[in-house]
């Protein structure tokens, strides 16, 4: 089949429809607009630039029982300035004799990357369904998907614990009904915490498939169908290249902080359940290791790197629009 | 059996999104009926009664947390909308400076960020500045509305921005022909058009930061326990009763703004309904006149 490429076409009066982008000449920039870009970009440089920095310093450390609790990396003695930098936190993570580490952040990676797969397949339908619906009862229903996550993130995760326990609603409907005779054990194992990452990031995926699904050229869909496409192809080629921006955000929205996620795990996860979320909270809170944390952060900074930019270049094209 | 094809797509979108709804609702729903349980066991049903909301308007940590919880929320919100609004500007008005990319990747990261990293490079922050600048040496209510502004005014910022992008740029282009300043633009023009977008990026950053628990536990001091840092503790220690009342309240509570905020789309709506026929009317009358 030739390709035939619509892209650009947008019927004028349709919901897309919009005035092309203003050329914006280069100009200089006046000392008004400066001072403006001055304050947000200073607050992020302290705030979150900064920081960063002192983790990936604090990472070559190791700890001391003083306050703050860590080795000085720079040093002064007789008058010179010593640098030490102390590799320790990274060869233990690589190189520890359990593997605790390393399969913590595959742990980690399979988890966030199975909850992403789940969340598309049950956000996209439940964001067509809402792109598809009429004006008027799209506000509600909108509302009513994404109240829940203005309710406490906790409390959420604690009604899962309710249900999943053992002498749970779920276990004790199933026992009533006699369709088991003891009840199955549900909290504490993988699947609880796939629920409770599911239920919690499900929002996060729904919003930009929304809002893809807002602006898709319909007559495009209408064609496929007109030539004969079965809706699973209509679907897969005419549907998914055009709402591909926000799948990737949303996708990315759930899995990057997936991998880190900590209380999830901790309130339905079970002992084995070590993700490094967990791992890094363990460290710095229980073990007050804080350069094994930082070490551990860094190392998790690096894993995400490339979804992180990947993430980042779409949300440029799409103009931000999450 | 023959079936419209649009009524088969309707049959479709119910389905879903009656599953979507009892998925989502039926955890939150679980806890409001069992707030109403007088037995301590949170599962097992024996009389109707409002023992646990006694309990929680008398528990003085919850009360005390909750004023915490929300005097930083206040705050952050009020922060971020300011530095969401003025990161939206630069991002939508002003283009090609300096360290643009990096402005980007500031404005947007901490949203995605895991927030047990966030958390660690914040502390470590105040720690190390704790030695030169004293506000930073005792971690508190201070410290932790830092740490919310970082990560709500992202959010602030993506809100006001999808705003900012549709507006019509000539309309303020008139106001500065006929002698407006740039500050007169704003606030007159700029700042008005854009309200609806600051008020949701209030109200998300306010939400953001009353839910907060993982960047907070890294920078809170011991006086300044946090609704969700209390909620934790305790639900890590057993389950309590308190907490499902406590989860009433709160859904009570996002409900009814949820309500108020839909009645107010709802009634603008059917102005903006309204409006347009009116004005269709008097065109069609002026028509009329002209072609007599």
């Amino acid at each position: 089949m030739a390709a035939v490429t619509y892209g650009s076409v947008k019927r004028p009066g349709s919901k897309g429809h919009r005035p092309p982008p203003r050329f914006v000449p280069a100009k200089k920039i006046s000392w008004r607009e400066r001072a403006i870009i001055l304050v947000p970009y200073l607050w992020m440089i302290l705030f979150f630039l900064i920081p960063f920095l002192i983790i990936f310093k604090i990472s070559f450390s190791i700890t001391e029982i003083a306050i703050p609790p860590y080795s000085p990396i720079i040093t002064f003695e007789e008058g010179a300035m010593q640098i030490i930098l102390h590799l320790e936190n990274y060869t233990n993570i690589f190189t520890d004799p359990d593997g605790t580490y390393l399969r913590s952040y595959l742990k980690s990676i399979q988890v966030a990357a199975f909850s992403t797969v789940l969340c598309l397949i049950i956000g996209y339908p439940i964001a067509w369904a809402l792109a598809t619906s009429k004006s008027a009862t799209r506000n509600i229903l909108f509302l009513l998907i994404i109240m829940p996550s203005w309710t406490s993130f906790v409390v959420r995760i604690y009604a899962w614990m309710t249900i999943l326990k053992r002498n749970g609603i779920i276990n004790d409907i199933l026992m009533t009904l006699g369709i088991i005779d003891s009840p199955i054990h549900m909290l504490q194992t993988d699947l609880a915490v796939y629920i409770g990452i599911v239920y919690c990031y499900l929002p996060y995926m729904v919003l930009p498939l929304f809002s893809a699904l807002m602006k898709v050229d319909n007559s495009l869909i209408e064609a496929a169908q007109d030539l004969g496409c079965r809706p699973i192809k209509t679907f897969f080629k005419a549907l998914v290249p055009q709402t591909r921006s926000g799948i990737i955000a949303g996708s990315m929205l759930v899995f990057i902080p997936a991998i880190g996620e900590y209380v999830i795990p901790e309130l339905l996860g079970g002992k084995d359940s070590i993700l490094i979320g967990r791992i890094l909270w363990q460290e710095f809170f229980n073990n007050r290791d804080w350069p094994l944390a930082s070490a551990v952060a860094i190392t998790m900074l690096a894993i995400m790197a490339i979804p992180i930019i990947w993430f980042f270049k779409n949300q440029r094209k799409s103009g931000g629009k999450a | 059996m023959y079936i419209k094809k649009e009524t088969k797509s309707l049959m479709l979108r119910v389905l879903i999104l009656s599953l979507a709804l009892t998925f989502l609702y039926l955890p939150i729903m679980t806890l409001v009926v069992y707030s109403f349980n007088e037995s301590k066991m949170v599962t097992v049903w024996t009389n109707f009664s409002f023992k646990w909301y006694q309990a929680l308007f008398n528990n003085t940590a919850i009360i005390t947390a909750v004023g915490i919880s929300l005097t930083i929320a206040f705050f952050s919100a009020i922060a971020s909308v300011i530095i969401g609004t003025l990161a939206a500007f630069v991002m939508v008005r002003v283009h090609r400076f300096f360290g643009e990319s990096a402005f980007l990747l500031f404005m947007t990261a901490p949203m995605i960020l895991p927030e047990v990293i966030s958390g660690l490079a914040l502390l470590l922050l105040f720690v190390t500045l704790g030695d030169i600048i004293p506000v930073f040496s005792d971690r508190g209510m201070i410290t932790i509305w830092i740490a919310h502004v970082t990560f709500c005014s992202a959010y602030a910022t993506v809100v006001i921005r999808s705003r900012l992008v549709e507006l019509d740029v000539s309309i303020e282009e008139a106001a500065k022909d006929l002698g407006a300043g740039p500050m007169k633009v704003f606030f007159v023009i700029i700042l008005p058009a854009i309200m609806p977008a600051e008020i949701a990026a209030f109200l998300l950053s306010f939400t953001m930061s009353m839910d907060d628990l993982v960047i907070t536990s890294f920078v809170a001091g011991p006086n300044s326990t946090t609704l969700p840092m209390l909620i934790f503790s305790s639900v890590r220690r057993g389950l309590s009763p308190e907490i499902n009342a406590l989860a009433s309240v709160i859904v009570l509570v996002v409900s009814m703004f949820a309500f108020g905020s839909w009645i107010l789309t709802v009634r603008k709506q059917k102005r903006k309904e309204r409006n347009q026929a009116l004005v269709a009317a008097e065109l069609r009358k002026e028509k009329a006149a002209t072609h007599q």
